[in-house]
């Protein structure tokens, strides 16, 4: 799986956020909310069928997360620390390259 | 030079509004302050006042666009009463919390049901916990004043809070009194540009406001609120003082009147102060010796300056035009706190009157004399009275 784009970001904003109380608690370094990773939450995970998948995006267009992003060949990769398993995309494929599979620690 | 004229409160809110120059005003209109959004989308479509006015279906949507464009950097002015302050409470403290120095002009009412239209501080009283500051104007010339100052304490750095001014419904509202509007010139040199340091919108710079905060967050936050709120106290004290020097008119957080050897003294707020000052003129010619007190400032509590009131009298008798059930009204309960640890305390007389908008006279007043008289004598005495209640239709 492809390591986070926003893991600098991230820490940026856990170090800022934690050392001072602004008034109104303004984040002055916006996307804080990529630290609630809402990957926990999952009971079934996608699981990705690399050969079926037509690169429609459908699964990347409707992903409320949104835990979806495209490699370099527009295949769709999944970020399992923000997929919180709702199976929209498994729904939307119109080529059942997505399967929802219950997850096993 | 300032123009001397007359005029309502409810005009005097909308000239202080356009002379304090806001960017954007969102209101809608309510009974009795529905002239302050229609006199003030007057100046803005006259040119007189270069802002956004919004014309929103709810007082909800009125205070969330003020939330809107305060976050957006930008000086905010919304004025409502009654039902519709009730309507923006859960927006109030959003407004407070985010540290939105937004500035509103309550026209004080009752709350239903039953529904009434009429003067009381019901409604105000009734946001009191929302970290908003409260002001109390005892006339229309305080109304505008108020306004004024209300923006410089709630920009104020070391404040950073949103700011209601309210004035007694149909009372001051739509009473005529002689006003100064002071010159423009003197009002910016005073309140200077609002540029905010915490809250604006910058696209090179972008922040999250009202974002969601865990409890190891939470309590800090909510802390900060208490702290703005404490420093207020100071704020408002220089800010009367640069007012004072600047238009001549004087202000404290309570203003005393004739308290020096009082041994009882009245306490209000609003435009009851003004009634129970002429009361304190008729005792003494009677040769009783009472004074009266006017709280001006509500949120943040006087708690010092009411201390140092309690020093001067046996008896303080709080005239109060709202109910806090099972306690009585809120100024019983903030007087009490006040006042609980302190070793000399004098006896705390509550009188809850004059709601929905019953006439207080000389007549209702006079009950509340023989009742303190009482109390004073070391008689016994109900802690909680509700005068000029019509028993009989009980
Ligand atoms: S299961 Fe839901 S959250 Fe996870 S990738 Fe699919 S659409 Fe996104
Ligand atoms: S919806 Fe299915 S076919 Fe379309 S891109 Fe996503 S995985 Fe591939």
């Amino acid at each position: 799986m492809a390591e986070s784009p926003f893991k600098a970001e991230i820490e940026r904003v856990q170090r800022e956020y934690s050392e001072k109380m602004t008034p109104g608690a303004i984040v002055y370094i916006p996307g804080s909310s990529v630290i609630n990773k809402t990957g926990s939450w999952r009971v079934f995970m996608p699981e990705f069928h690399r050969e079926k998948c037509v690169r429609c995006y459908l699964c990347y267009v409707y992903c409320p997360e949104p835990a979806i992003y495209l490699d370099e060949e527009n295949y769709p990769v999944f970020d399992y620390d923000y997929c919180k398993g709702c199976g929209i995309c498994a729904n939307e494929c119109p080529a059942e390259a997505i399967v929802m599979v219950r997850e096993t620690k | 030079m300032p123009i001397r004229t007359v005029m309502k409160a409810n005009e005097a809110a909308a000239w202080a509004a356009k002379l304090a120059r806001p960017k954007v005003i969102a209101a809608f209109p309510i009974t009795p302050s529905t002239l302050i959004p229609e006199k003030i989308s007057e100046f803005v479509a006259d040119g007189e006042l270069d802002a956004e006015f919004i014309k929103v279906e709810s007082e909800h949507s009125a205070i969330s666009a003020c939330v809107g464009a305060s976050a957006a950097g930008v000086r905010t002015f919304t004025a409502t009463a009654s039902q519709g302050l009730a309507l923006m409470h859960e927006i109030l403290f959003i407004a407070a919390g985010m540290r939105l120095p937004i500035v509103m002009a309550i026209g004080n009412r009752a709350l239903s049901a039953p529904i009434n239209i009429w003067n009381d501080w019901q409604d105000t009283i009734s946001e009191r916990d929302s970290g908003w500051l409260q002001f109390y104007a005892e006339n229309n010339q305080e109304a505008l004043d108020l306004i004024l100052m209300a923006f410089k304490i709630a920009e104020d750095e070391r404040v950073l809070l949103p700011a209601m001014v309210g004035f007694d419904a149909f009372i001051l509202t739509h009473t005529v009194e002689p006003v100064e509007i002071p010159d423009q010139e003197a009002v910016d040199e005073f309140l200077g540009e609002y540029k905010p340091k915490h809250a604006y919108l910058d696209p090179a710079k972008p922040v999250t406001q009202g974002s969601l905060a865990f409890p190891a967050y939470y309590m800090e936050a909510r802390y900060t609120l208490w702290e703005a709120n404490e420093n207020a106290k100071k704020v408002i004290d220089e800010v009367f003082a640069e007012f004072e020097k600047r238009f001549g008119r004087k202000y404290r957080k309570i203003e005393e009147y004739r308290t020096d050897d009082a041994e009882i003294i009245f306490v209000t707020m609003g435009s009851l102060a003004g009634t129970v000052k002429e009361y304190v003129d008729s005792l003494r010619e009677k040769g009783i010796k009472a004074g009266a007190a006017k709280l001006t400032v509500y949120r943040p509590f006087p708690t010092e300056e009411v201390r140092e009131l309690a020093k001067k009298a046996k008896v303080l008798a709080l005239l109060e035009k709202n109910v806090t059930f099972s306690v009585g009204g809120a100024l019983f309960q903030d007087f009490s706190r006040a006042l609980i640890n302190q070793e000399e305390r004098p006896i705390l007389v509550d009188f809850i009157l004059g709601l929905g908008g019953r006439d207080v006279t000389f007549r209702e007043l006079d009950q509340v004399l023989e009742i303190s008289r009482k109390a004073l004598a070391g008689e016994k005495f109900e802690e909680v009275n509700w005068i000029g209640l019509r028993k009989e239709i009980l």
